[in-house]
């Protein structure tokens, strides 16, 4: 059910003025998106599945308001004059904002006009293989595992898995059934010069004192991947307390004494459901209107929000100096594998490969980590309407991770902060196949290549939006291993995604915008200089001649006039 | 007194300097009157250490056998080590620096011994007199005058012997007006809005005390400043119940009856020690690194800094709305009116007026608003801190106002000519310097000791082009708007090129700010280049047709 007719003198309420300013306008619904045009003609565009919540709020003498609430954390306050017509808008987009199937989901409307090889092209644009294969696997160490083709072992992984060459097919079914969903110890990502790996898995179910011949054999095997096998270490991502709870239930952790030469370590990063409402108490601090200075702070203090990132961050400097300093192997598991350990996973390998700092290699990190090895983006995101509790901001902890670092080092990132709030918009809009589904295998099911288009092709057709006029490619190469700050004052509310729609507490003047606009400027700038050049030469050539004439025809006087004039005087004295 | 038997112990060897993010420098460690010198002796890059005993805020000894070890806490908020080898040595090098980073008497002071290396271009004691300030008031009002009522500093001790008041109020009413403003300082001129021709004037409390005491020149004065018909505002620093307080104490604030054509705005603005208070927190807070997020964001939180900062920009912001946007006339005064008083007026003229945003109107700023205005630097910034002698008379009040420009500067990066450099080297010289201008606290002190016959002034130094150049900012681009500050906690941040300076690497901030540069230069250059072919082309083109034509 649509509302077919626009609502007229429906009032914008701007959320943090005290003045109660706002604008006036007609609100319609079409079928993917809300929109409100103002007075003036400016239009707001709110995609349908861009809402996380839609509230009404009592009646007022000016109407009936209603609050929306947004996933990229836009929030707009509507004044509508009659409770009938707020009351229809509130149930339609209830209803629009929770789809009950991916077919509803925009993706499979969406049409940008382009013709089908250009589409399939677009897909074809992130080659995973092709990432192994830069990052020097197969190698004589490492090889491609068939043991998945058919999703038959673990139906969360890719099909395409990178293992030890010395780990058997019975090895590998063993470990698998001994680990948390079957995600047994696979490759992520290979440092070619310390030939060292960071691995993934979930839990082992291990419980009080299960052991798993298979899973020992597999975590060897891994292990003497590394010419420079001392040893290797096992990240649990989770708390210890957690880790411990889940022997009750059979899961657990790896004991130190039943793997040869592991060195097992703790992390302690929150789960799902403690970033959740971590996120939640951050923004009911950050929406509160006239927010006193110290209730920010204990509130972003209360929130743990800044507390998290900061785990996340710790985590991935231990994963990334394991490797780069000590040259272990390093295997990263939580519960089930697909969200710290992703988060540890993609942050630790962007400090110690500067590809991943590149426009292109972000996205083959996203692809990676966190598309192929099955992060529930889907679930996470809230696409379909499900399980609320499922929901939790994992990714956009990453995102975050991703921007402190480009805080600390300016120029180590071809992309600038823009890219990553446009990801993030895309995580939720369901405008483009990447993130819809939880797996690859749901994505198969989907059809989503057939049927969708990737967003990767058209975020790198406007890359120059994206682009950090400060990147210094041999800054990139030369810094082998970023190495963050992160004593606490370092991190830092990340207001232009907090509030990345409340315009009046930005700087009203961006340097970013003014050095990239003058960054492209100089580009423009140079080829119209060659071009000067080149024409100025020709030009040169020909009064040359002229020159020349003239200087036969009369006499030397000629040099002595025309040498005032500087462009002149250097061709006379060149002749 | 001779500094020499202040100097026990005039050198050292084998002196080991510590100091974030340095290696450690092993040199000769030599005290004189008003330096502490390491110099190495290592060839390849003789590193050395020049530091002001007047800013060291602190110090503090700890021996460990017969090494002692001295930690130097600047003003500036630097802390660094020195290791000295013998018990002796470091006692009595220890008790020198006290004894000389504490002198009593402010003309043994460096700027009294300081020797220029420079020549001087421009006399900065002469570069913004009041005389100069009218003459350009002048050129577009002849509503006011300048006075020189106070030409003996007999009427108000704290002000310059030159102010502005409306031209319709005479000397005598001014003597008298000055009688009701607590420490004589009547209402005078502080900024004039000449978009709409409103002003901002300043003052301290009116005398009222408890029995309601009046002055008919008061009101007269301010009136003067209305125009018919229209109402002006009085904004107080103090909340409600402190300004009823201070009647008690024979002070108080405007009564409606009385000044019927005024509205009367309590923001309270934080003053004296609990500032002081505030920023020790705070530097205690950057200092710990060790703390993890929870506690660090709830020490931020207690020190209150930030707080103070939202109070002074929203006070200041309400000044600047009343005028520009109410186009009324607005008094602010608090209590004495020499620091939050100036906070607020200061920082309304940032927001309103773009001159302040150049370097040199916001030099003629901090001489008008600051200097002349009578704000006690001496008292104020005698101690910094790490100070732990808690006297009363020490405030971040200048402190505070750079920070709140820092804001102001981060949400509008193009519309300063200055950079962050320029604030915290400011910042640097109000607490300790080579120069006289932060030195007393007022005009009358600084004539009486003839400072500018005997110091240098730091505009001498810093308006000279090699200088300046640091202190430019490269984004500038002259804004005649008026700039509103979002105040709100999310705008608001921790100034970290002051308080984190010395707590971190800034290597890569340095960097790309360097790149930025590089950029910004670059398309200068260019942009010349093709200018530059464009008009060759152009004339060549044109001597080609001359050619042809002939």
């Amino acid at each position: 059910m649509h509302l077919s007719t626009p609502v007229e003198q429906v009032k914008l309420i701007d959320r943090f003025s005290t003045s109660n300013k706002s604008l006036t306008g007609t609100l319609y619904l079409t079928a993917t998106h809300l929109l409100f045009i103002d007075s003036s003609q400016k239009e707001t565009w709110i995609l349908h599945h861009h809402i996380a919540a839609v509230e009404k709020l009592a009646l007022t003498t000016s109407g009936c308001p209603l609050v929306i609430q947004c996933k990229n954390f836009r929030i707009v306050h509507f004044i509508v004059p009659r409770e009938r017509d707020c009351h229809d808008i509130y149930n339609s987009l209830l209803q629009l904002s929770k789809p009950a199937s991916y077919d509803e989901l925009y993706a499979f409307s969406y049409n940008p006009k382009q013709n089908e090889s250009k589409r399939l092209q677009g897909w074809q644009l992130i080659d995973l293989a092709e990432e192994y294969k830069r990052m020097g696997v197969p190698n004589s160490n490492w090889q491609l595992s068939d043991a998945n083709r058919d999703y038959e072992i673990c139906e969360s992984y890719p099909r395409e898995l990178y293992v030890p060459r010395t780990a058997s097919k019975p090895v590998i079914v063993g470990s698998s059934k001994f680990r948390s969903k079957g995600r047994f110890p696979v490759l992520s990502y290979y440092h070619r010069d310390k030939e060292a790996a960071i691995c993934r898995c979930s839990q082992p179910l291990s419980g009080f004192s299960a052991r798993c011949l298979e899973d020992e054999n597999m975590l060897h095997a891994i292990s003497i991947a590394n010419p420079a096998h001392h040893y290797m270490y096992v990240m649990d991502t989770r708390p210890k307390l957690n880790a411990m709870a889940n022997r009750a239930a059979g899961k657990g952790y790896e004991n130190e004494d039943n793997y040869a030469n592991i060195r097992f370590q703790f992390v302690g990063i929150e789960n799902i459901h403690v970033m959740r409402s971590s996120l939640q108490k951050l923004l009911e601090v950050s929406g509160t209107k006239a927010l006193s200075v110290n209730s920010f702070l204990s509130g972003l203090e209360n929130s743990g929000w800044l507390r998290h990132i900061k785990a996340v961050l710790d985590a991935a400097i231990f994963l990334a100096k394991a490797i780069a300093v000590e040259n272990a192997t390093v295997l990263v598991h939580c519960s089930d594998g697909w969200d710290r350990t992703s988060q540890v996973c993609s942050l630790g390998s962007l400090l110690l490969d500067s590809y991943y700092r590149t426009i292109k290699g972000f996205m083959v990190l996203i692809e990676k980590d966190w598309i192929s090895f099955g992060h529930k983006f889907s679930d996470r995101c809230g696409q379909l309407d499900g399980d609320s509790k499922e929901i939790s901001p994992v990714f956009t902890q990453f995102l975050e991770g991703v921007w402190h670092l480009t805080e600390q080092f300016p120029q180590a990132f071809e992309y600038n902060e823009a890219f990553l709030l446009q990801i993030h918009e895309h995580i939720h809009s369901c405008q483009f196949g990447n993130f819809l589904g939880n797996c690859q295998k749901e994505r198969e099911e989907l059809k989503l290549k057939e049927k969708t288009y990737s967003l990767w092709p058209f975020l790198l057709d406007e890359q120059k939006k994206y682009l950090n006029p400060l990147y210094n490619q041999d800054f990139s190469q030369k810094l082998v291993l970023l190495e963050p700050n992160t004593v606490s004052f370092n991190f830092k509310f990340w207001r232009n995604m907090y509030h990345q729609f409340d315009r009046t507490m930005h700087p009203r003047q961006s340097v970013f915008n003014l050095i990239m606009t003058m960054s492209e400027q100089n580009k423009q700038l140079e080829k119209d200089f060659k071009e000067l050049e080149a024409v100025s030469v020709q030009e040169k050539l020909h009064t040359r001649r002229a020159v020349y004439l003239i200087l036969v025809k009369f006499s030397l006087i000629g040099i002595f006039c025309m040498a005032n004039h500087p462009p002149l005087q250097l061709c006379i004295l060149s002749l | 007194m001779e500094f020499a038997e202040l100097i026990k112990t005039p050198r050292a060897d084998n002196v080991v300097l510590h100091r974030p993010f340095y290696p450690a420098v092993e040199g000769t460690l030599c005290l004189t009157g008003h330096h502490l010198i390491l110099s190495s002796r290592r060839q390849d890059n003789a590193e050395e250490l020049w530091l002001l005993h007047s800013n060291i805020d602190a110090i503090e000894k700890r021996f460990v056998g017969s090494l002692g070890t001295i930690i130097i806490k600047c003003k500036d908020l630097r802390i660094i080590q020195l290791d000295i080898p013998g018990m002796e040595e470091c006692l009595n090098i220890a008790s020198s620096i006290e004894a000389l980073s504490t002198l009593d008497s402010v003309t043994l002071m460096y700027p009294f011994f300081y020797r220029p290396m420079f020549e001087v271009v421009e006399d900065g004691w002469h570069s913004f007199l009041p005389e100069r300030e009218f003459e350009l008031l002048s050129s577009v009002t002849n509503e006011w005058r300048l006075s020189y009522v106070n030409k003996e500093f007999s009427v108000c001790p704290s002000y310059p012997p030159a102010v502005t008041v409306p031209k319709s109020i005479d000397d005598e009413a001014l003597r008298r007006v000055a009688t009701f403003r607590h420490g004589g300082r009547f209402p005078v001129l502080s900024y004039y809005h000449k978009k709409n021709g409103m002003v901002m004037m300043r003052s301290s409390q009116p005398l009222t005390g408890t029995n309601g005491r009046r002055c008919k020149e008061d009101s007269a004065l301010i009136n003067a400043t209305l125009r018919a018909g229209k109402r002006g505002y009085i904004i107080d620093t103090r909340s409600l119940n402190v300004a009823q307080q201070a009647r008690a104490k024979g002070g108080g604030f405007e009564q409606e009856v009385q000044y019927p054509q005024w509205r009367r705005i309590h923001k309270s603005v934080e003053r004296y020690n609990i500032l002081q208070e505030s920023l020790i927190k705070l530097v205690e807070a950057c200092n710990d690194q060790s703390h993890n997020m929870d506690r660090w964001l709830s020490k931020l939180e207690a020190s209150n800094w930030l707080t103070h900062i939202k109070e002074i920009l929203t006070a200041a912001c309400l000044a600047a709305q009343c005028i520009d946007r109410e186009g009324a006339s607005v008094l602010v005064h608090g209590t004495e009116g020499t620091d939050s008083t100036l906070q607020i007026t200061s920082l309304a003229q940032i927001i309103l007026d773009p001159r302040c945003r150049t370097i040199r109107g916001f030099e003629a700023l901090v001489e008008r608003e600051w200097l002349q205005a009578g704000h006690p630097f001496q008292q104020r910034c005698a101690q910094s801190a790490y100070s732990n002698s808690r006297q009363k008379c020490e405030s971040p009040v200048f402190f505070l106002f750079l920070d709140c420009v820092w804001q102001i500067l981060r949400q509008f990066p193009c519309s300063f000519e200055f950079n962050e450099h320029f604030l915290i080297m400011l910042f640097e010289h109000a607490y300790a310097s080579q120069f006289g201008t932060f030195l007393f606290n007022n005009e009358s002190e600084r004539s009486k000791l003839k400072l500018p016959q005997k110091t240098m002034s730091l505009w001498s130094w810093v308006n000279r082009p090699q200088e300046l150049s640091k202190f430019k900012n490269p984004l500038f681009e002259a804004n005649s708007l008026v700039i509103w500050p979002s105040v709100a906690p999310q705008s608001l941040q921790l100034w970290e090129g002051v308080f984190l300076r010395w707590n971190r690497s800034s290597k890569f901030l340095d960097e790309a700010y360097e790149e930025m540069n590089n950029i910004i230069e670059y398309n200068k250059e260019l942009q010349a280049k093709v200018n530059a072919l464009r008009r060759q082309l152009a004339e060549l083109e044109t001597d080609d047709g001359m050619q042809e034509s002939s």
